[in-house]
């Protein structure tokens, strides 16, 4: 999730600066065509799925060095740099990659693809259906957090590279991370899995849930089938203005907003966005709606729903049976969508197996939205964690 | 923040003794690890696999340059996380005194590992009694460093007293080692009155 108006905007002086990645080309990858379409987790296939990708450092002679960023339900795969010498603001995670950041793109080959079922460049459900032509809408096969993973091993397989050196995500792509691993256990040497959960939990479908409804109420959804009309803007504005609550803390909001109002003394007995913290959440709906598709909204919080590894292999601890990679997991004390509990269940499991893992609970006020914010520790504790891994992997290659 | 002082002190004067309880190639997990320092040795020089745990998330940063899979918390939630028998050796130095249930956490240590090294600063020592018997202050020296409104030292005790809890326990000696305030070997007889250190290998 971009949390638009939190992360510091960086000027354009910094586009040529030494620790941006710069300008940055996304690029895309067609596979699964007719007749060899993608099974998906609910026997559905669907094919050609396109996936729109972007890659920063260089990936070394051996390649060892590469590292897959996952996006979280609001992201896509422009996670640094600049696509224009005119952006106002850099990729999503610009805070910790490029040279020197902690994904130090100096020795990292770093790759981020939008999400199956995304709407920035990845097939989903805007785009064309092969078999009428049109936009899928609802046609769109209802997808998992595990075909999305699917589907970016088969843009890995694309790139040539056999086993990463991490797979990173906060929040959904903290649930890509580990659903890789679990999928391809060969494939990365280390996993990074930040503010995120082995299964979503109730609180978390509930909110979800709220959100769908508000899409699907809204009447111009018409069944998803809005496009090339009036798309759903009221309900999908509702929608992230809930979820963008859950991405907040009670302390935070009290320190940004407390009780003050927005462009007025005194209470106006009326029903306009009279406190700052309306005006806030109506500025982060309206701005939403501007860059993300309602259907997608509706697919991806699905997957997000169902995800639950305990579920699809009897328990936690079974579900990382036979891993050999490094983890780390990261909490943050004031999460309250992904809580510091559910990121020591996944340690739990992860350590029954007798895994080397690493747990850090990073303090801050921030909410869920921390992993996306600058942190000092938290920088540098993935910082350390990938060049030791990186150290490790790359001994006697030359 | 009295808990920096002992981590910042260079090398504890009882990881030599420690580390030469720890046979190569053991699974070692270091209780209130700090920034790994003893998991770093043993495994670079005994070829351990280590595992540490550390509540304070300065150290957990340090641990993590350095290498270290550390946990970030407190130690009796962190040793739940094991299953029996994880470990060849579970090791607590000179923690033992600030944890709120000692029993708890030499329990838990046994429980995930095959034996348990404990380190704790001696408060027989003759200086800690002249010092209260003549200052009537609480004492403070280089194993008592804080003063009694800091300290993070909640469940003292002496050599004698640790043998009664081990005995209580049903808990087997199967090593010790008394260290003077120079840092000599202290016989057996001398070291309730003698000895700064004391380190203690035991099994259930």
């Amino acid at each position: 999730m971009s949390i638009d108006d939190e992360v510091p905007i960086t000027t354009n002086s910094k586009l040529g600066g030494d620790n941006s990645v710069g300008l940055v080309t996304p690029q895309y990858f067609t596979f699964a065509e007719a007749p060899n379409e993608m099974a998906l987790d609910s026997g559905a296939r669907i094919g050609p799925i396109t996936m729109a990708y972007e890659t920063y450092g260089t990936l070394n002679a051996a390649r060892s060095n590469a590292v897959l960023v996952f996006h979280a339900l609001s992201g896509d795969a422009h996670v640094a740099g600049y696509h224009t010498p005119e952006d106002r603001k850099p990729g999503w995670w610009d805070l910790l990659i490029g040279p020197g950041k902690a994904l130090d793109t100096d020795y990292l080959f770093v790759i981020c693809a939008n999400v199956l079922g995304g709407c920035k460049g990845s097939t989903g459900p805007s785009s064309e259906n092969p078999r009428t032509g049109k936009p899928y809408g609802m046609q769109f096969p209802v997808i998992t957090i595990g075909d999305m993973v699917q589907a970016q091993r088969f843009l890995i397989d694309h790139l040539g590279i056999d086993r990463l050196l991490s797979v990173i995500g906060g929040s959904m792509g903290g649930m890509q991370a580990l659903e890789w691993v679990i999928r391809y256990p060969e494939r990365t040497a280390s996993v990074l899995a930040i503010a995120t959960t082995g299964r979503q939990s109730a609180q978390g479908i509930a909110f979800d849930e709220v959100g769908r409804q508000a899409i699907m109420a809204d009447p111009n959804w018409a069944g998803g089938n809005y496009y090339g009309q009036a798309s759903p803007t009221a309900g999908l504005a509702i929608a992230r203005m809930i979820a963008h609550i859950t991405y907040l803390s009670d302390a935070q909001m009290q320190a940004k907003f407390g009780r003050r109002l927005q462009s007025r003394e005194s209470l106006g007995y009326d029903f306009t966005a009279e406190f700052q913290v309306e005006s806030y959440l109506k500025y982060q709906g309206d701005a939403f709606v501007r860059r993300f598709d309602a259907n997608s909204y509706l697919y991806i919080t699905k997957a997000i729903d169902y995800f639950d590894l305990e579920a699809s292999k009897g328990s936690l601890i079974e579900a990382f049976s036979g891993i050999q990679s490094e983890f780390m997991v990261v909490s943050f004390t004031s999460d309250w969508l992904y809580p510091p509990y559910q990121g020591k269940a996944l340690v739990r499991a992860l350590q029954a197996n007798g895994i080397p893992t690493t747990y850090l609970e990073v303090p801050s006020t921030y909410g869920h939205d921390a992993f996306l914010l600058p942190n000092e520790r938290y920088a540098a504790a993935i910082h350390d964690f990938i060049m030791n891994i990186y150290q490790r992997v790359t001994k006697g290659e030359n | 923040m009295p808990t920096a002082l002992r981590h910042r002190a260079r090398r504890r004067p009882d990881y030599a003794m420690i580390a030469s309880f720890i046979a190569p190639g053991s699974r070692v997990l270091d209780l209130g690890c700090g920034d790994g320092q003893l998991l770093v040795e043993l495994s670079q020089q005994k070829g351990c696999q280590v595992r540490g745990i550390e509540i304070n998330a300065r150290f957990v940063a340090e641990a993590i340059h350095n290498g270290i899979p550390v946990y970030n918390g407190d130690m009796l939630e962190g040793m739940g996380h094991y299953r029996d028998h994880s470990f060849d050796v579970v090791v607590l130095s000179q923690t033992l005194q600030q944890t709120l249930d000692p029993q708890a956490v030499l329990r838990e240590m046994l429980r995930i590992g095959e034996r348990a090294i404990v380190s704790f600063p001696n408060f027989g020592l003759f200086k800690t009694r002249l010092q209260l018997l003549f200052s009537g202050r609480m004492p403070r020296h280089e194993f008592l460093p804080y003063t009694w409104y800091e300290t993070p030292n909640v469940h003292l005790c002496t050599v004698k007293d640790f043998y009664d809890l081990c005995s209580d326990m049903d808990l087997e000696v199967t090593r010790e080692v008394f260290l003077s305030p120079s840092g000599k070997r202290l016989p057996h007889r001398l070291a309730n009155l003698f000895a700064g250190l004391a380190i203690f290998e035991l099994q259930s």
